[in-house]
């Protein structure tokens, strides 16, 4: 059988997209979703798409998801793709999250607090079970009204028992226009992590809760609700409100020994992110906190401490690709190792047999080139396969 | 392409990465950082090498991509088509005929020339990191020449195999100066780097790094006066054009060990049929 | 032999904060002398090899060493490149902790050749050659050439980071505690060791110690230190024999009496 050379790629990838969006679509009888049902009724896949896709905007997300046939990671790298191409007018305030229209406020340090606790529409407290009745239709209704009201942080800040928050007069950086650079700078770090995946940080979060790097967080204050998005064009000289966004802020209170320079008092870590994306927020301030741990002359040890490594791996899109960059053909690299491999195990059994040679004679002769020394392994023949050595000569850390 | 700038990117983002470009050519070897855009595509799978394509790109260039060698590949299809789409541009198949060639994993077997660019796809431009993972280290490594690690390396390879086993992306030095890590192209390529008279850069997105290597600079693969560098061949002709010189796939024709060899570039190799050279396999197909 | 020193330090002070660490401290090391530092605890004698060393800045003095062919460098002021260099050639560091220099995922061998790599050796044989010459000198078993250092005993691990760091023939290395980590039976056999290579190879070393004993053993003079001030110096014998400053002879009476 003669071998002929593999063409017609482009067609391949032509009818692979037509699959795709035969099963995206599904079955034909099923009446198709509407962007507006995705928005209104998958509201936390439309915050999270919009969060780590860093782009607020509720349909455009609504449609990702829809695209990506609601897989989230898929969808915030269409938006991000989006994002990257849309000219940039203005830059925004820093937003006034005191003046949130609050829906859920709650804090874990205070019993009672002006603004009182409010729970706001949360699965917390819920008893996880199937609700059958769903299943059909749900058209129970609430009537909560929304207000402002003061930040916990705020409060013990009167008391100078926690440290002062920034001023927000600094440009901050921006990693979407600038390559990270170390040390990085918290704005960065706080940006990067409002665009990081959750899955990633949640898991480096609860870590610091399990020993690696421990932060003694208590949840000062979950909130969330709307707030104004402004701009101030030079040309006008004062703040426009340009519409409301849904942001969670969380800010943890953590415990801090105090240093030679500093008394004692309480440290921030600081989430925030689009939507209704409470986990996300929560995990967000412990990681903010535990990258602290230089700046607070604490022991820098654990994986949620290290600012490189957890900005570098928490971006979903950056992660996703390479992972499964190594699908694409790597025919070459691999046909290399493979010469390399057979090369090396000829030349292990040539030493085989020449040993062999050897200790069939009477008296062994000296070897070519080798004055090896009693005991001292040849320089340059490859160790026997059944080294007990184990391990040797693999470098990697 | 409709709601598009030519070539995909703005022409602002295109000058920033001319400018790192141009600082890259300046240092030979040295990753410049550069404010990576977010592309259609995913990360890992060419976004450098598109960035700096787009920005090297004109009206009148001829573009080939070639993935593994091959111009038929999935993935180079896709990015040929990226720029067919929003450029615009003329594309090829033919080596010769190209002015801008991007590549991953290869590098063309025909001698290139001072009228071409290659542009290089990088899926990780940090020569030192699996030998050290921090990249504040390295680039501090980097900074004060501190390249003793990397010749441990090889030693430990040596004193384990008695050769080098690095089959790919094999590190060199550039213009005396700079670790550089060629990208994974086969240790067989890495000659060709060296005084090529073309200009060669480098893009890696996901790491936002840009590097370069300007025509004829001088470009060694690290190795010890013992154990010279040697490039790996697999040991056998063309199944199809009976080249003894090329870079060879490995084709896996039955599940009883059967093999075939052929030439990773597909260009070359069909240059060289057309030109009436032919291997076993085409003896066979002949006879049959 | 010369009366140029190898280094000089002038007036050096630091402080962590309120506290001092160095106050006013000269230092004059002349090529292949061994000068120990001794002190308790707290008593500046690790920051003022650090610092000496070039590896920690002082507040205030300064560091000059001088190169073979004479000319002098303020360590302090030198571009980080240049001691980066003269710390893999014409200096070395040896570690209380061989761990915190020694490669523990690297062979014995790469161990000992990194730094001739590092300066440029590029011939295998020759490379792995020196290697094992260095290992027999430190009296670990050529055979253990491909081993890697954690297979090694505490006392090897410390042979091995002093092959390691002379192998490129160095003029000045600094000690931190050489022995501190190491049982007291291995210790006698390694300043031993120590002592017989630096004066064969004639090296001037800086030696960190808080036992009087490591410094009369090894040191041709001593610099006693106290909450950051030279208290004392002068010729080992003379100092521990005789000491004045009653700092000093609390610690020699400790020693005696320990």
């Amino acid at each position: 059988m003669a071998y002929v050379t593999v063409k017609g790629g482009e067609q391949a990838i032509d009818n692979a997209h037509a699959w795709l969006a035969e099963e995206r679509r599904g079955d034909r009888t099923v009446q198709e979703l509407t962007l507006a049902q995705i928005e209104q009724q998958l509201g936390r896949s439309v915050d999270r798409a919009m969060g780590e896709g860093s782009l607020y905007d509720r349909e455009l997300a609504a449609l990702a998801v829809k695209q990506a046939q609601g897989d989230l990671i898929e969808a915030a790298f269409l938006l991000r793709a989006y994002r990257t191409t849309l000219p940039r007018f203005a830059h925004s305030l820093p937003i006034e999250t005191a003046t949130m229209q609050i829906r859920r406020r709650i804090s874990a340090v205070f019993k009672d607090l002006p603004g009182g606790q409010v729970l706001g529409p949360t699965y917390d407290y819920t008893h996880r079970l199937l609700d059958f009745d769903m299943a059909h239709s749900d058209a129970r209704t609430s009537d909560e009204a929304v207000s402002t009201m003061p930040r916990v942080p705020d409060i013990l800040g009167h008391e100078g028992l926690i440290e002062p928050d920034g001023n927000g007069e600094a440009e901050p950086g921006d990693l979407t226009r600038q390559p990270l650079s170390f040390p990085a700078t918290r704005d960065v770090r706080l940006q990067a992590l409002a665009r990081g995946d959750e899955g990633f940080l949640l898991a480096l979060g609860y870590s610091t809760q399990r020993g690696y790097g421990g932060t003694h967080p208590f949840a000062g204050e979950i909130r969330m609700g709307e707030v104004a998005v402004e701009i101030e064009p030079p040309e006008l000289g004062f703040a426009i409100d340009i519409g409301d966004i849904t942001v969670t802020e969380c800010q943890m209170v953590n415990q801090f020994k105090g240093s030679k320079t500093t008394p004692p008092q309480f440290t921030r870590g600081y989430g925030l992110v689009f939507g209704f994306c409470e986990r996300k927020a929560m995990a967000m301030a412990l990681v903010d906190r535990a990258m602290r741990a230089e700046e607070l002359g604490e022991e820098v040890t654990a994986p949620a401490q290290n600012v490189e490594f957890v900005l570098y791996h928490s971006d979903n899109i950056e992660a996703t690709g390479f992972v499964e960059h190594l699908k694409l053909p790597h025919y070459v690299d691999f046909q290399s190792e493979l010469q390399n491999v057979r090369r090396l195990q000829r030349e292990v059994a040539l030493t085989a047999e020449r040993a062999e040679a050897v200790c069939g004679q009477d008296t062994p002769p000296p070897l070519a080139g080798g004055s090896w020394g009693q005991g001292a392994v040849p320089p340059s023949s490859p160790l026997p396969p059944t080294s007990s050595r184990e391990g040797r000569g693999r470098f990697s850390p | 392409m409709k709601g598009y700038n030519f070539a995909y990117l703005d022409e602002q983002t295109k000058r920033m990465i001319r400018r790192a470009l141009l600082k890259a050519v300046a240092i030979p070897g040295h990753q410049v950082p550069f404010g990576s855009r977010e592309m259609p595509l995913p990360y890992g799978w060419g976004t450098g090498g598109i960035q700096v394509t787009a920005s090297v790109l004109g009206a009148g260039d001829v573009l080939k991509v070639i993935d593994q060698g091959a111009d038929d590949t999935t993935n180079a299809v896709s990015i040929r088509r990226f720029f067919a789409r929003t450029a615009g541009v003329h594309t090829t198949t033919r080596t010769a005929d190209a002015t801008v060639i991007q590549t991953r994993h290869r590098i063309p077997e025909q001698t290139l020339r001072d009228d071409q660019i290659i542009v290089y796809q990088v899926p990780q431009p940090e020569p030192l990191y699996r030998l050290e993972s921090s990249r504040i280290e390295t680039r501090r490594m980097h900074a004060l020449a501190d390249y003793g690690l990397m010749h441990v390396k090889l030693y430990e390879d040596i004193a384990r195999f008695g050769q080098i086993s690095i089959s790919y992306d094999y590190p060199v030095m550039v213009n005396r100066r700079h670790l550089m890590s060629p990208s994974p192209i086969p240790a067989f390529d890495n000659p060709k780097l060296h005084r090529m008279p073309t200009l060669q850069l480098f893009g890696a997105g996901r790491e936002k790094r840009i590097y370069a290597i300007p025509p004829w600079t001088e470009v060694r693969s690290l190795d010890f006066d013992d154990h010279p560098f040697r490039p790996i061949r697999a040991p056998h002709p063309c199944g199809l054009c009976g080249a003894t010189d090329s870079y060879l796939d490995e084709v896996v024709i039955d599940d009883r060990g059967g093999r075939l060899f052929v030439c990773s570039d597909t260009d070359h190799c069909a240059e060289r049929r057309a030109a009436g050279h032919v291997g076993t396999e085409g003896l066979k197909e002949a006879a049959e | 032999m010369t009366d140029e020193t190898l280094l000089s330090a002038r007036k050096l002070s630091l402080s962590y904060g309120m506290l001092p660490a160095l106050v006013d401290v000269d230092v004059d090391l002349w090529p292949g002398e061994m000068l120990a530092v001794v002190g308790e605890s707290g008593s500046g004698k690790t920051t003022l090899l650090n610092v000496l060393s070039g590896r920690l800045a002082p507040d205030a003095g300064a560091v000059w060493y001088r190169d073979p062919d004479g000319h002098l460098h303020d360590v302090h002021a030198m571009p980080a490149p240049a001691l980066r260099t003269l710390h893999r050639s014409d200096w070395g560091f040896v570690h209380q902790d061989p761990r915190q220099n020694l490669r523990m995922n690297v062979t014995a061998g790469g161990n000992v050749g990194e730094r001739l790599m590092a300066q440029g050796a590029r011939h295998y044989g020759s490379i792995r050659e020196q290697a094992i010459d260095w290992l027999t000198q430190v009296e670990i078993d050529a055979g253990r050439i491909d081993d890697m250092p954690r297979t090694f005993s505490g006392g090897m691990l410390q042979r091995l980071q002093i092959a390691r760091t002379l192998v490129t023939h160095p003029r000045l290395v600094f000690m931190d505690e050489p022995t501190g980590s190491l049982d007291v039976s291995v210790q006698a056999r390694l300043l031993d060791l120590i002592r017989s290579l630096v004066t064969r190879l004639n090296i001037a070393v800086v030696l960190v110690t808080h036992d009087i004993g490591v410094a009369r053993l090894l040191a041709h003079r001593i610099i006693v230190m106290q909450r950051g001030r030279v208290v004392e110096t002068g010729l080992t014998d003379q100092v521990l024999d005789d000491p004045q400053h009653p700092y000093t002879q609390l610690l020699v009476s400790s020693v005696l009496h320990a």
